[in-house]
């Protein structure tokens, strides 16, 4: 309705054009009474009406199509079996998680060291681990009792005080958590040294220059910057470990997408637990992403003049607005019909 | 008022003395054997083209840049170094840290911290580097803060402030050491032009407070109204030295007559 009216105003609106937009009779104080029309997009509305329809075809067929077999997809998406693999996956992102950070921020402050020997070993580290695919690497530290049978502790080329059965100490999971995490540092040491030299060296230079010591210049004034930058990909990361975690099925061990494979082996039922795990995984990443919006926004202080409101913040003006925003809306339409 | 400033008691030991300072960034040369005495209180104004070695001088005097050759003394203590018999000994960085609480800083660029507020900018070094209780140095930062005009800010960070301001607070943060000397690295040269004299405001009042200063800029009219001496370099040596008097209006270098005509 408003739709036509607005076209209605604008059509005569060309053949004045000539008259009053033009050279140095443009009045513009006589402008400040008109009404203006919004510039029309329609091949936008085509192409978004376009989109819409196939996205339209493909949920269709998620609900018609038997082949999707929701009814096996309820049973099986919160059996026991299958949340205690999630506990599983879950359990192998986290430790996967901690030990890669921890191990990497050790070897991103190697290769930031002043000595040469510090940096060449972290350099190395980097080279290797990031250079083994995560599945060799797994598989190659689950038979690691074929290379060394027995691990002890004490000094160097010298005696041991004590030493384990290797296959004791390094299960399938303590195989799993090592490959994963020490992957994971690779890749974490980059990302943090990364951030850390993306932080204004005059930051450092005025710690420095303020007597501030070196422990503290980096906690307190490097890192905190260094975060912003170290955050969006250090939760790539932590997801694409939380899916990665899904290459330690060849070591039977029974995480998400190992116990979906025994399911659907026993049940021949293949594409509706794949969609257990798909809906699970997704679930799993939005909470990460969750978090990380929020940890983004507590190291961005400071960073913007006023800082954006959260989502929650911004749902809540919004609803305070609603009042505001109908009325006049009403009064318009009214005044016009 | 400046003469009210006027080096200290007669004889004194100066608060700054440098000697035969060398710097080379690869090839290029960038000190050539500079000597500096500054007494305290007094106020010593650096002037020269850029890439004469000002900011080079100003960095080596707190030890931000380590020297080829030549040495800085602060109020009788070596910087940097540790003289034991007929050798002198590097010190390690904690102790140059420890030598620069006594060195107020004051950058071109401000490099306040702008993750922290204003009042956590000026209470950071004095509980980080001289373990001052914080409830203390919260006290000290907004006594300062009230000085340079900003006491309403203590709670804002860096970068919801204007440029003016943040270098106000700057020059609070290297006050909240109690620093025995300040050193301003063209303090006013990263700002707007009307931002400019609220920093030399601030500055002309510590120098009227007998502050020891260090400041190398380009505004003439600031050397000539609050500087004791105008030190006048080019290509990494101090080319003439005297009160602004004589340096500015009776030059006695044709290099420092040429570089005056071009700024004035």
């Amino acid at each position: 309705m408003t739709l036509t009216t607005d076209t209605a105003a604008a059509r005569p609106r060309p053949a004045a054009a000539a008259d009053h937009d033009h050279g140095h009779d443009l009045d513009l104080d006589e402008l400040a009474g008109l009404r203006t029309v919004p510039a029309r997009h329609p091949w936008r509305w085509a192409a978004g009406i376009a989109a819409l329809v196939v996205l339209a075809q493909f949920a269709h067929g998620l609900a018609t199509n038997p082949g999707w077999d929701w009814a096996t997809f309820r049973v099986y998406f919160t059996a026991d079996t299958i949340l205690q693999a999630i506990g599983r996956t879950l359990e192998l992102t986290a430790y996967g998680t901690v030990l890669g950070f921890l191990l990497g921020a050790g070897v991103a402050a190697m290769r930031l060291s002043r000595s040469a020997v510090l940096r060449s070993i972290a350099w190395a580290y980097v080279w290797v681990f990031r250079s083994i695919p995560l599945i060799v690497q797994l598989v190659f530290w689950f038979n690691l009792s074929y290379l060394y049978k027995r691990f002890g502790f004490g000094i160097p080329f010298g005696p041991t005080f004590g030493d384990f059965e290797t296959v004791g100490v390094l299960g399938a999971l303590g195989a799993a958590v090592l490959g994963l995490g020490l992957h994971q540092a690779a890749f974490a040491a980059e990302i943090i040294r990364g951030g850390i030299i993306a932080v204004d060296a005059g930051q450092r230079e005025a710690a420095a220059a303020l007597g501030i010591p070196r422990w503290r210049q980096a906690r307190r004034i490097v890192l905190p910057q260094a975060m912003r930058g170290i955050l969006p990909a250090a939760a790539n990361e932590v997801i694409s470990l939380l899916k990665g975690t899904s290459v330690v099925y060849v070591m039977a061990i029974g995480e998400l997408f190992y116990q979906t494979q025994v399911i659907y082996g026993r049940t021949g039922r293949v594409v509706p637990l794949l969609m257990v795990a798909t809906v699970w995984y997704v679930v799993l990443t939005t909470v990460l992403s969750i978090g990380q919006y929020y940890v983004e926004r507590h190291f961005a202080r400071g960073a913007q003049r006023t800082p954006p409101p959260t989502p929650l913040q911004r749902v809540r003006a919004f609803v305070h607005s609603l009042p505001d925003r109908t009325r006049p809306a009403a009064r318009t339409s009214g005044g016009q019909s | 008022m400046t003469t009210l400033t006027k080096t200290g008691p007669a004889g004194a030991a100066p608060m700054v003395r440098v000697r035969g300072l060398h710097k080379s960034f690869g090839r290029l040369e960038v000190l050539r054997g500079v000597d500096l005495d500054v007494p305290a209180g007094s106020v010593t104004v650096v002037l020269g083209p850029s890439g004469s070695g000002k900011s080079t001088l100003l960095r080596a005097i707190n030890h931000l840049e380590k020297l080829d050759r030549g040495h800085v003394a602060i109020d009788g203590e070596l910087i940097g170094y540790r003289r034991a018999g007929d050798r002198l000994y590097e010190l390690k960085e904690r102790e140059v840290l420890r030598q620069r609480t006594g060195i107020g800083f004051v950058f071109q660029n401000f490099n306040l911290f702008p993750h922290l507020t204003v009042l956590e900018n000026l209470v950071e070094a004095p509980v980080a580097a001289l373990r001052r209780p914080r409830a203390e140095a919260r006290a000290t930062a907004l006594a300062l803060l009230e000085r340079v005009g900003l006491a309403d800010k203590a709670a804002a960070y860096p970068r919801q402030l204007s440029g003016g301001q943040q270098q106000r607070v700057a020059i609070a943060r290297a006050l909240a050491l109690e620093p025995k000397v300040l050193l301003f690295d063209e303090p006013t040269s990263a700002l707007d032009p009307e931002l400019v004299g609220e920093v030399l405001d601030v500055i002309k009042d510590l120098a009227r407070s007998g502050t020891t200063m260090i400041v190398v800029t380009h505004e003439i009219g600031f050397a000539r109204e609050v500087a004791d001496t105008v030190v006048f370099m080019d290509g990494g040596v101090v080319v003439e030295q005297g009160p602004p008097a004589e340096v500015l209006d009776r030059p006695r270098q044709e290099r420092t007559r040429a570089f005056l005509a071009k700024v004035l």
